[in-house]
């Protein structure tokens, strides 16, 4: 199996550490006016994408550019998977036209790890299924990092729909892997028990001012409506056992910072004056994608 | 030609037989079962060292034919049956188009006198398609040589539909194999609801499923007085209740497949769809309760639900894969290294629950070495070396999880009405 980027579960700490360090390094040229290096020209790089996405897909695409490399990139609509070709088949049909590394979102729970062992070709998780989202949990850790200068010892909570998050799922066993404190809060529907045994360190609770007590990160979902096969909880009601707001904060240290993963639904998950509270992480979040995509490509390809 | 089986360790349930002895089969049935046996011109195996028992049952297969001819056939599913020591397989009726009436059975039985390597007993659909909703046509089908009737993959959902179903197989005194999954607490599941579903981010089917499921059906049973028969029973609650029927008196029965006690969902690789089935891999305990329910006496059969998949179709993304994987070939060996092996039943309580485990309920004649049956009759060993290549498999399909497996112990020769159907 080539070696791509398929989970954040297999990594070890140096590994993480190697790309988090490598993401500092590519931070000031995001806001230089000369953006582009020549470290991967040459290269060519497949963006393929099966779910609608707009910041990780265009956060990829700038990340191999600003490398040098070439991106091409494809949504499902349109393509052959439109035609009723297999998901192995169309890979195959990349994958003979020789890119450097195939980046890939899918809707299906572990479709990356199934074309793994099929190709020749390092495969990047942008995210498969309610699974992993492993560049999401990285530029998670380089904004946590940023700000607070470690992980262990931190108490993160993450709130929301955890049953059906990618984005949890990495985080938490990111965070777990350097020490951190995890609390995952949401309604008991969209949390189920065994998530506890998911990494060690993580606890579960159902009040989000628990949640929210002494936490130095505080990280919000978005309710995946798309991924929900039943309503696991009255929409009227979430916001108010389940949304964040300006009050919250006072229960959490006083340096704390909410982060949030995108799109946000402002009056949702959270309220408006969070989203635009000043130790509001989200735009930096944003940034980092680019700094975190590109050091992952650069050890993927280069 | 008649066939002299020498020297055998013969274990026959039926008659509490277990001692080294030949068996004689003459005109297609048994002749004798006895020391130093002989008939002029017969073929002679020499079974010094192994097992000689009578014809192994599995009253759980899918033969795919007709409609589904790419995934298996009845000749090639019949020739997997032998080659893993059945000489009696019972089909499931999910076939294309469903064996729902007079027309399916006969076909099938007909296809099966050309072509199959096996006896092979169809069980007819308990409703129209499977879909739940109009009773089919029973009668006929046992006319025709239906053995029971089961709508498996689907559960029968309404009660009420399956309230009349047991009412109308106990007037023609078929069992009813129901399928015990309630489709709306394992909509859109993929695997065990545990740890791992949850770890791996796929949609869980909860235990709870299967047990709502068999507590609704054991009530309607004591209800109806119907012979009911829970297939590939797979949880830990499940089998409590049914023991619960069974002392109660009830006309109440389960199988138990290979995988369901010999693997659980901790031993499956993330997204392998060779280990995505329905009932799923359970977790370690639910397990733990098969095994003891077996050596109870709870569970009366081992059946491989045998379902084959075209490899294409099992070369998809997880969720899109369909459930079940093959076992003919590697039933015998799983149960001798799984539960034989280890202690937890006897060889001899291993041969009951595929002989006259199944038999009791399919009543099929067969599960007997007593003179004048018919004669089927299996030799396997408990300590031959050898490793399964599924890709060497007679089935057309490939979806096992046992692939590459290295067992001790396992069938050794076939002989299905007086004939040898194969030999290792």
């Amino acid at each position: 199996m080539p070696d791509g980027l398929l989970g954040i579960e297999e990594l070890d700490r140096s590994q993480i550490e190697a790309i988090l360090l490598r993401a500092k390094h590519f931070q000031p040229m995001q806001s230089q006016s000369l953006k582009k290096l020549d470290t991967l020209r040459g290269k060519m790089i497949v963006n393929l994408f099966f779910e609608a996405s707009t910041r990780t897909r265009t956060s990829f695409e700038i990340a191999a550019k600003r490398l040098g490399a070439d991106a091409v990139s494809i949504t499902a609509s349109g393509s052959s998977v439109s035609k009723g070709e297999s998901l192995v088949d169309t890979l195959n049909t990349l994958a003979a036209m020789r890119p450097d590394a195939i980046v890939m979102r899918h809707s299906a729970s572990g479709a990356p790890h199934f074309l793994s062992r099929h190709l020749p070709t390092p495969i990047i998780n942008a995210g498969d299924g309610t699974h992993e989202h492993p560049t999401q949990a990285l530029l998670d850790a380089r904004t946590i990092l940023d700000r607070k200068g470690r992980l262990a010892g931190l108490r993160v909570a993450i709130i929301g729909d955890i049953a059906h998050s990618r984005v949890a799922r990495s985080n938490v066993h990111l965070l777990s892997k350097f020490g951190a404190e995890i609390v995952l809060c949401g309604p008991p529907s969209l949390l189920p028990v065994e998530l506890a045994n998911l990494a060690p360190g993580v606890n579960l609770t159902n009040d989000i001012r628990a949640a929210i007590r002494n936490a130095d990160v505080i990280m919000m979902l978005r309710v995946q409506l798309e991924r929900q096969h039943e309503a696991a909880f009255p929409a009227s009601e979430y916001f108010r056992f389940y949304g964040l707001q300006l009050e919250h904060l006072d229960l959490a240290k006083p340096d704390a910072i909410v982060m949030h993963p995108g799109p946000i639904n402002r009056g949702h998950e959270l309220s408006s004056e969070v989203a635009d509270f000043q130790r509001s992480v989200i735009l930096n979040q944003v940034e980092n994608g680019i700094a975190v995509r590109m050091a992952v490509l650069e050890k993927v390809i280069g | 030609m008649p066939i002299v089986i020498r020297n055998g360790r013969v274990i026959d349930p039926a008659s509490g037989t277990d001692a080294v002895a030949d068996v004689l089969i003459a005109d297609g049935r048994i002749a004798g079962v006895a020391p130093n046996l002989s008939a002029p011109n017969a073929e002679v195996y020499d079974a010094g060292g192994m097992i000689v028992a009578p014809g192994f049952i599995d009253m759980h297969v899918h033969l795919r034919e007709p409609g589904f001819e790419h995934a298996e056939t009845i000749e090639s599913g019949s020739r997997a049956a032998a080659a893993g020591g059945f000489t009696s397989i019972c089909c499931m009726p999910n076939t294309k188009p469903v064996n729902d009436s007079v027309t399916v059975t006969s076909y099938i039985v007909e296809r099966a006198r050309a072509k199959a390597a096996v006896n092979v007993f169809p069980i007819g659909a308990i409703t129209k398609g499977s879909a739940g909703e109009e009773i089919s046509a029973i009668g006929g089908m046992k006319g025709e040589g239906a053995v029971a009737i089961s709508d498996d993959g689907q559960p029968v959902m309404n009660a009420r539909v399956m309230r009349r179903a047991m009412e109308f197989a106990r007037s023609y005194d078929l069992p009813i194999i129901q399928h015990c999954e309630d489709l709306n607490l394992s909509a859109g599941g993929d695997m065990h609801e545990g740890a791992n579903s949850v770890r791996w981010g796929l949609r869980g089917i909860p235990a709870a499923s299967e047990d709502v499921m068999v507590s609704r059906d054991l009530i309607l049973a004591q209800l109806t007085g119907a012979r009911y028969h829970v297939a590939h029973i797979s949880t830990a609650n499940a089998v409590s209740m049914v023991a619960y029927a069974r002392r109660q008196g009830l006309p109440v029965t389960c199988e138990v497949t290979p995988h369901h006690f010999a693997l659980s969902d901790e031993d499956m690789g993330a997204y392998d769809s060779n280990y995505k089935m329905k009932p799923p891999l359970r977790g370690t305990t639910h397990r733990e309760a098969i095994v003891y329910a077996l050596a109870r006496g709870t569970i009366t059969a081992i059946a491989t639900d045998h379902a084959p998949h075209a490899g294409s179709d099992k070369m998809q993304e997880f969720e899109r894969c369909p459930f079940g994987v093959i076992g003919l070939e590697t039933a015998v060996a799983v149960a001798l290294e799984h539960l034989v092996t280890p202690g937890r039943i006897t060889l001899e309580r291993m041969v009951e629950l595929f002989t006259t485990g199944p038999e009791s309920v399919m009543r099929l004649g067969r599960g007997t070495l007593a003179v004048g049956a018919p004669g089927d009759v299996t030799i396997f060993s408990t300590d031959v070396a050898w490793t399964y290549d599924v890709n060497q498999s007679a089935s057309r399909s490939r979806n096992s999880p046992f692939h590459g497996r290295k067992f001790r112990g396992g069938p050794m020769a076939t002989v299905v009405d007086g004939q040898f159907r194969w030999k290792r």
